[in-house]
C-alpha cells in the first residue's frame, strides 16, 4: 500500500505546474471527505466539518505569524492536532445525536465559529490574513515551482498515509464495530459496547483529518479567512464523500480529484456553470450509483463470490 | 440459595396503563421460566426494565445482588444478562459471522482494536462456532438481509450467547415459525443455548411450547402476576385460563 | 427606551419575512420529511423574480401599484409551477431513501439553482426598490418607520393566519395534518399522498419565494443571497421545532430579535448569536422547542 503513494509523490515531478497545485488541493480535500467517510460509516454525515477545517487552519497561521513555525510538515501535525482538540470536546456532546439532527447540530457548530471568525477584528474579520510561504526542514524554497512540488509531496505524502490508516481501521474490530453502530446502535448497547463511544473516537478521527487538510489550504493559499467555516465549504467535503461512497478509500481520492478537475475545467470554459455541474453530477451519482463510485470496483467482488441481486429480494419478500 | 435475579416491587407507568404493578419475582439459577400473557400485559416490558432500556417508576432489581434497576443495557449487558428480541435486532448489512464478530469483540474488552483484523482466526472461530450450534455454518458468509425471518430470529439469540449470561431472556423465541417447525425449533434453540445459559426466561404465546419446555410459568395480567408455578399448576388455574390462555385448553 | 423600541420594532420586522420563509421550510420538512436546502434558493428566485417583474412594469410606465401587485402575481405563479416540477420531475424519484440522502439531493438542487440565477441574472447586484416608496414613512412613538417595513408585519401575521386556518380548519388541512402525524395510517384511509407532497412542496416553494419578493425591494441581489437566507431560515425551523408552525413563529421572533438586537448592541454578533441559540436548544431540546421526543418500540 505504500508503494502507490510513494509512486504518485515521485509522479509530482513529471506533473506540468497547474496540475500540481490541483492536485494538492485534490489531496488536502480528499483528507476531509476521508474524515466524513470514517464517520459516516457510523451513521453520522457531519455538515461541519468547515469548523475543523477550520479549526487547523486559524491555528496553524497563528502560529506560524506569532512564533515562526513555518515548517510544512510542522503545519500539517499542528492543524491535525487543532482538529483533533476541538473534537475532543465536541464530540462527547455530539455523539448522542443521531441522522438529521448530528448534521443540523454539526452544522449550527461550524456557523457558530464562522459568526465568531468574522466578528474577530484581531483575525482580521472577514477579510481574513496572509502567512508566509512554507519552508520544509529548514530549506526554504524560492522557486515557485520547486515550492509547489514540496507542498504537493507533503500532502500526498499526509493524505496516502491517512488512507492507509483509514483501510486498516476499516477491517479492525473497531471499524466493524462502527459499521453496526450505523446498523442498529441499540444491539450494539446491548452487547455491551459503546455506541456512543465509537461515534467519539471517529469523530475524533474525522476532526484530526480535517484539522490536518486546513493546514494544506492554508499552505497552498498562503491566507486564510473565515470561508474555511462557512457551510458552503463543509458542504462540498461532503459532496466529495457522497461521490466517493463509504466503501473504498481510493474512491475518496478519485472523487475529490473528480471534483477538482471538473471546477478547473468549466471555470475555463463555463465560467460561472461549475456548481450547476456538479449539481448534476451530485443527482445522477446518486440516483445511478447509490453507494458511490466506490461501488464500481467493490460490487464488482461481490458478485464474483456469487452473490446476486436477485436472491436477496426474493428471500426479503419472504414471511418472517 | 440466593436468586440469580430478584424484582421487589416493580411499577412502571405509560400515561394510565399500568405495565408493572408491584411486581415481585425471583429467579433461581438453572430455572427455566415461561412468561405468558395477552398482549399488553406487561411481559416484554418486563424484560426491558431488567435489560435496562426502561428504567422502573419505582421498585428494585437485583442481578446476583447487584442492584441494576437504574443501569442502561450496556452496563447490565456486561454484568450477565443478555436478551433476544421479538423483532431480531441485528446488523442487517453485515453478514451472519460479522454480526457475531461484533459480539465476540464485545466480549473481549472494553476498548475495541483500532487495528487488528475483525475476522482475524481466533475471533471468526468463535463466531462460526456459535453459528454451527444452531446450525447456520454454511450461512456465515450471507448478509443477513438475505435470510428467512425464522434463521434471522436464531442468529439473534446466538448474539445474546456471546457473553454466557447468567441470565438469558428470551422475547417470543418462536414467533413466526410453523407450527411443524415450532418443536424442532425450540429443540434447537435450548440445545444450543445450554452450553452458555444455564438460566432462562422466555416469553412466549404458545402453550404447547410453554407445557413441554418451562420448568416455572409466570403469568401476567394487566402488570401483576396472575399466576406463578409450575407448568401444570398455572395452566389449569381458572384465572389463567380465563384471562390468558382463552380456557381453550 | 426609544432604543429598546427600536430593536423590538426591527426585530419584527426581521421576523416577518423570515416567518414566511421559515414556515415554507416548516411545511415541506412536515410532510415530505425533507430539510430543502434548496429553500433559500427559491428565497433568492422570488426575489430576482420580482425585481424583473417590476423593472419591465416601470419600463411599460405602469403605476408602483400596480407592478406592486402584477410582482406579486408573477412571483406566485412562477414559483408554484417551479415547485410542481421539482417534485414530480426530480425529488419523486428520491422517495424511501434516507433522510440524509434527501438532503444531499436538495443541496445539488441548491448548486444548480444557485448557477442558473446567475445565467439568467448576472452576478451584479440588481435592485427593485420603487415599491420601498409606495406607502410612504410612517411616524411611530416618535420613531420614523418606511411605511413598507411596518406593513410586512401585519402582512405575515396574515400568512400565518391563513396557513393556520386552512390546516386546521378546512378538510384539505386535516388530510395534510394527517400527513404529517401518520402517514401509513393517512395512505391506509384513502389519502393520496402523492397529492399532498406534490401540493405541500409547490406551497413551501411558493411561500419561499414571496417572502423573496415581499423583501425584494428592500435588499440588493446579488449571488450568495439564498445560502444566507437557508442557514437562517435552518436555525429558525430547528429551534421552534422541525415541521411546526407554532415553532416557526417562535423561532422566526427570536431570531429577528437576536438579530435586531445584535445589530443595535453588538454590529456582526448576529450569525454568531443566533447560532449560540440554535445550538443551544439542539443540545437540550434537539426536537425544538415544540415537540416530545418518542421512544424507539422494540
Amino acid at each position: 500500500m505504500v508503494f502507490p503513494v510513494i509512486a504518485v509523490t515521485l509522479f509530482g515531478r513529471v506533473l506540468p505546474t497547474w496540475t500540481l497545485s490541483l492536485a494538492t488541493i485534490a489531496a488536502s480535500n480528499g483528507l476531509v471527505a476521508l474524515g466524513i467517510v470514517v464517520l459516516a460509516r457510523t451513521g453520522n454525515v457531519s455538515f461541519g466539518q468547515g469548523l475543523f477545517f477550520a479549526a487547523g487552519g486559524y491555528g496553524v497561521a497563528l502560529i506560524a505569524n506569532n512564533w515562526g513555525i513555518t515548517d510544512a510538515a510542522a503545519q500539517m501535525l499542528i492543524g491535525a492536532a487543532c482538529g483533533g482538540l476541538l473534537g475532543l470536546v465536541i464530540g462527547p456532546l455530539i455523539a448522542r445525536y443521531s441522522g438529521i439532527f448530528f448534521g443540523m447540530l454539526t452544522l449550527a457548530l461550524s456557523m457558530v465559529f464562522y459568526g465568531a471568525l468574522v466578528k474577530t477584528t484581531v483575525l482580521g474579520g472577514s477579510d481574513g490574513f496572509n502567512v508566509v510561504r512554507p519552508s520544509l526542514f529548514a530549506i526554504s524554497f524560492v522557486d515557485p515551482r520547486e515550492a509547489d512540488f514540496m507542498l504537493y509531496a507533503v500532502s500526498v505524502v499526509t493524505t496516502g498515509l491517512a488512507g492507509i490508516a483509514a483501510t486498516i481501521l476499516f477491517r479492525s474490530e473497531f471499524g466493524l464495530a462502527s459499521l453496526a453502530v450505523r446498523e442498529n446502535n441499540l444491539r450494539v448497547e446491548y452487547l455491551g459496547i459503546s455506541a456512543n463511544r465509537i461515534i467519539t473516537i471517529n469523530f475524533v478521527i474525522a476532526a484530526v483529518f480535517a484539522g490536518a487538510s486546513g493546514a494544506f489550504a492554508l499552505m497552498a493559499q498562503r491566507h486564510i479567512d473565515p470561508q474555511f467555516a462557512y457551510w458552503t465549504t463543509s458542504g462540498e467535503f461532503v459532496f466529495i464523500a457522497v461521490l466517493a461512497g463509504y466503501q473504498s478509500v481510493s474512491a475518496v481520492f478519485v472523487a475529490s480529484l473528480a471534483l477538482e478537475l471538473v471546477r478547473s475545467f468549466s471555470n475555463l470554459y463555463l465560467p460561472n456553470t461549475w456548481q450547476l455541474v456538479l449539481g448534476v453530477f451530485l443527482l445522477a451519482v446518486i440516483l445511478f450509483l447509490p453507494r458511490g463510485i466506490g461501488s464500481l470496483w467493490i460490487r464488482q467482488r461481490r458478485k464474483s463470490a456469487g452473490v446476486s441481486a436477485e436472491t436477496s429480494a426474493v428471500e426479503e419478500g419472504a414471511p418472517s | 440459595m440466593n436468586p440469580v435475579l430478584a424484582v421487589r416491587g416493580l411499577e412502571k407507568r405509560f400515561g394510565a396503563v399500568v405495565a408493572a404493578d408491584a411486581l415481585s419475582i425471583d429467579i433461581a439459577a438453572g430455572q427455566r421460566v415461561s412468561l405468558i400473557g395477552a398482549n399488553g400485559a406487561g411481559k416484554t416490558t418486563f424484560v426491558n426494565m431488567v435489560t435496562g432500556y426502561l428504567k422502573p417508576d419505582r421498585g428494585s432489581i437485583a442481578l446476583d445482588g447487584v442492584h441494576i434497576g437504574r443501569r442502561s443495557p450496556r452496563s447490565v449487558a456486561r454484568l450477565g444478562i443478555s436478551r433476544s428480541f421479538q423483532v431480531p435486532q441485528l446488523f442487517i448489512e453485515l453478514t451472519a459471522a460479522e454480526n457475531l464478530a461484533v459480539a465476540v469483540s464485545g466480549m473481549h474488552a472494553t476498548t475495541l482494536s483500532l487495528h487488528s483484523p475483525a475476522e482475524a482466526p481466533g475471533r471468526r472461530d468463535k463466531a462460526i462456532e456459535l453459528l454451527q450450534r444452531f446450525g447456520l455454518a454454511n450461512l456465515a458468509d450471507r448478509p443477513i438481509s438475505e435470510l428467512a425471518g425464522g434463521v434471522r430470529k436464531l442468529i439473534d439469540i446466538a448474539m445474546a450467547l456471546v457473553r454466557r449470561p447468567k441470565l438469558l431472556l428470551l422475547d417470543e423465541p418462536t414467533s413466526g415459525v410453523s407450527a411443524e417447525e415450532k418443536f424442532a425449533t425450540m429443540d434447537r434453540v435450548i440445545h444450543a443455548v445450554a452450553p452458555d445459559a444455564a438460566t432462562i426466561v422466555f416469553v412466549e404465546h404458545d402453550m404447547e411450547i410453554v407445557g413441554r419446555y418451562a420448568d416455572r410459568v409466570i403469568a401476567f395480567y394487566s402488570g401483576r402476576i396472575l399466576a406463578d408455578g409450575s407448568p401444570q399448576d398455572v395452566l389449569r388455574d381458572p384465572e389463567v385460563r380465563r384471562y390468558v390462555t382463552g380456557g381453550a385448553r | 427606551m426609544y432604543l429598546f423600541l427600536t430593536i423590538v420594532l426591527d426585530g419584527l420586522i426581521e421576523a416577518s419575512w423570515l416567518f414566511v420563509v421559515a414556515l415554507g421550510l416548516t411545511l415541506v420538512f412536515g410532510v415530505l420529511k425533507i430539510l430543502n436546502i434548496a429553500h433559500g434558493s427559491f428565497y433568492a428566485l422570488g426575489a430576482y423574480i420580482a425585481a424583473t417583474a417590476v423593472t419591465i412594469a416601470a419600463a411599460h410606465s405602469l403605476p408602483p401599484a400596480l407592478g406592486f401587485v402584477a410582482m406579486l402575481i408573477s412571483v406566485a405563479l412562477i414559483a408554484s409551477i417551479v415547485g410542481l416540477l421539482l417534485e414530480r420531475g426530480l425529488l419523486k424519484l428520491f422517495y424511501g431513501r434516507d433522510e440524509v440522502v434527501l438532503l444531499l439531493v436538495t443541496y445539488a438542487v441548491f448548486l444548480i439553482l444557485e448557477d442558473t440565477t446567475k445565467l439568467i441574472w448576472g452576478v451584479n447586484p440588481i435592485y427593485a426598490s420603487q415599491p420601498y416608496e409606495l406607502f410612504g414613512n410612517v411616524e411611530f412613538a416618535g420613531l420614523y418607520y418606511v411605511g413598507y417595513d411596518l406593513l410586512l408585519i401585519p402582512a405575515a401575521a396574515a400568512i400565518g393566519l391563513a396557513v393556520w386556518f386552512g390546516l386546521n380548519r378546512t378538510v384539505m388541512g386535516k388530510i395534510v395534518l394527517a400527513v404529517i402525524h401518520n402517514e401509513e395510517m393517512s395512505v391506509s384511509m384513502g389519502v393520496r399522498v402523492n397529492r399532498v407532497y406534490a401540493g405541500a412542496f409547490a406551497f413551501g416553494v411558493l411561500l419561499a419565494a414571496l417572502a423573496g419578493a415581499l423583501t425584494a425591494p428592500k435588499i440588493s441581489m446579488q449571488p450568495g443571497l439564498s445560502s444566507d437566507v437557508i442557514i437562517l431560515s435552518f436555525a429558525i425551523v430547528v429551534i421552534g421545532g422541525l415541521g411546526s408552525v407554532e415553532g416557526a413563529a417562535i423561532g422566526a421572533v427570536l431570531v429577528g430579535l437576536a438579530r435586531a438586537t445584535s445589530v443595535h448592541l453588538m454590529p456582526q454578533a448576529e450569525l454568531f448569536m443566533i447560532y449560540l441559540i440554535m445550538a443551544a436548544v439542539l443540545m437540550f431540546r434537539p426536537e425544538g422547542l415544540f415537540k416530545r421526543e418518542t421512544a424507539r418500540r422494540i
